[in-house]
């Protein structure tokens, strides 16, 4: 089987946090994605971007909608993702319209960091 | 040298060119800065360059690869950045326009990117674009400059974070995107125009600003008649800015105006505008509103006002846009142009669906039509109904006035 393994947290401790205190939390995510890596079982995984960044598409009587901020409504459920290579917000908006479930329900667009060697061991 | 003039006029077009070149909008700004204080340290002693705009491109630019050359912070990106900018460098003296391209449409659509809250839309075109400062900005829209100040910092930042392209959008996204450039044009332009709180020359200015926008569009993109009309529209509201208050700052209704004091090159130049868009085909929104705005300034006198039309005009717009408050002004024109009776049933059928019944809109509109019949009774209550849902000093100012003036 398998897992997607979804990491809430408060944004605003990570932010505060001293270098110090953010190189020993990454030192402990390199080292939790080495184990699962040397395991055989890590598929894929990242850092989103702050909450700030987010963008939300949605299809509605065919046209394309695109708003500031997450996916805010409780009545709908995560049903699903695609990890996507784009070359800017607006390649990643296009796909994202072109999901079937933009037209009933809403796509969140986030971006990833992208660390150069430090996130390759996160991301394994 | 009028160097405040210079940066109203000139620094949207020389950011564009240096974001474009620089690819970061907080390092373009930093560099201006310090090309204008260089500039303001010679200029006077060597005199102005031949081309004033020009040089203060080259000068940031420059200033940006000594910059990021000095930081050599091993960043691919940065090293790029600089080697790109220095296979251009020329002396800074003979800079010329073609050196340059002009990206204001790059940095337009940018800035009225739907991912960004369409207040920081707003906020951010004023800032880049037409090098309004943020204090300003602040003043115009009533909201302290720690607020204002933050909001355009998190909209760089989400600019940078979400990778928002610096982009004319492609053909495809062009129609839909170009529709947020022109609503927050717009939106520029209606806050200097309808709100009547804050002080009345930043207003001024906000219309100007706006006037000035839809001028760069409509060269920048001559295929759109969209932009065309929506220049139009605001040409011919603003046409009557010295007539719509009074000189004690009272609103003064259309048909009171003194259409002496109307702008006449304004007006001729927006309905050519306006007929031009028109001959395009397919008219949008803003060229129907710009239609109606045409009738009434080219009406020498308010009884001249052909309301058929407009009422005509109203019922394409409610076609395709559907709205009370546009139900509203097809009633007035119902009424106006046909009988005051049927506009009235229009207005009592609103009121009975319930809509618009937050909103002064509706009653004022009723006060009114009840007056012109006779009805003074019921017409001295709508005014006390709008009375009570109006929240705007001017309009308060104005309905009490007509309650007055009725009751007497």
């Amino acid at each position: 089987m398998q897992f997607l393994l979804l990491i809430y947290d408060t944004e605003a401790n990570f932010l505060n946090m001293t270098p110090e205190q953010v190189g020993a939390m990454y030192q402990e995510y390199g080292k939790f994605t080495q184990e699962i890596t040397a395991a055989g079982k890590h598929r894929a995984g990242g850092q989103l971007k702050p909450i700030s960044s987010a963008s939300t598409v949605r299809v509605r009587h065919g046209k394309r909608v695109v708003t500031d901020g997450p996916f805010a409504e409780t009545k709908e459920q995560l049903g699903g993702y695609y990890l996507v290579e784009a070359a800017d917000l607006d390649d990643a908006i296009a796909m994202a319209g072109k999901i079937p479930s933009a037209r009933t329900g809403s796509i969140e667009v986030r971006p990833l960091w992208v660390h150069e060697a430090r996130a390759d061991s996160a991301k394994g | 040298m009028d160097f405040e003039k210079l940066h109203r006029e000139e620094s949207g077009r020389i950011l564009s060119t240096l974001i474009g070149l620089l690819g970061d909008f907080d390092l373009a700004e930093e560099m201006l800065q310090e090309a204008y204080a260089t500039a303001i340290q010679k200029w006077p002693a060597d005199g102005v360059p031949a081309n004033p705009r020009a040089w203060l491109v080259s000068t940031a630019r420059n200033k940006a690869i000594d910059r990021l050359r000095r930081d050599r912070c091993f960043d691919t990106k940065r090293d790029e950045i600089a080697r790109y900018a220095e296979s251009t460098v020329q002396p800074d003296t003979d800079a010329t326009d073609e050196m340059f391209p002009d990206d204001r449409l790059r940095l337009i659509f940018t800035c009225c990117h739907p991912a960004l809250p369409t207040e920081a839309q707003v906020a951010l075109t004023l800032q880049t674009v037409c090098g309004v400062t943020t204090e300003e900005i602040s003043r115009a829209f009533l909201i302290p400059l720690a607020t204002m100040a933050q909001r355009l910092v998190r909209a760089k930042r989400k600019i940078r974070d979400a990778g928002i392209p610096y982009r004319i959008p492609s053909q495809d996204d062009l129609r839909d995107r170009l529709e947020a450039v022109l609503l927050v044009v717009y939106l520029i332009f209606n806050e200097g125009y309808l709100a009547s709180r804050g002080d009345a020359l930043i207003r001024r200015e906000l219309c100007a600003e706006a006037i000035r926008l839809g001028r760069v569009l409509c060269q920048l993109l001559p295929q759109q008649p969209e932009a065309q009309a929506l220049l139009a529209l605001m040409l011919l509201h603003d046409s009557r800015r010295d007539a719509r208050v009074s000189s004690q700052g009272e609103l003064v209704l259309l048909e009171e105006q003194d259409r002496s004091l109307w702008h006449r090159e304004q007006i001729k130049e927006g309905t050519g505008l306006t007929e031009s868009a028109l001959r395009s085909g397919a008219a949008g929104a803003y060229a129907v509103q710009a239609s109606i705005a045409a009738l009434h300034a080219n009406a020498k006198t308010p009884m001249d006002t052909d309301w058929r039309q407009i009422a005509g005009l109203y019922d394409i717009l409610l076609r395709d846009n559907p709205s009370p408050v546009i139900e509203v002004n097809r009633a007035v024109a119902v009424a106006m142009g046909r009988s005051l009776e049927e506009g009235l049933a229009l207005l009592d059928e609103l009121e009975k669906r319930g809509a618009l019944a937050e909103f002064h809109v509706l009653p004022t509109a009723r006060a009114d039509l009840l007056r012109r019949l006779g009805r003074n009774g019921e017409a001295a209550d709508a005014y006390r109904q709008a009375l009570a849902l109006a929240t705007n000093d001017v309009e308060r100012r104005f309905l009490r006035g007509a309650l007055a003036k009725i009751e007497s």
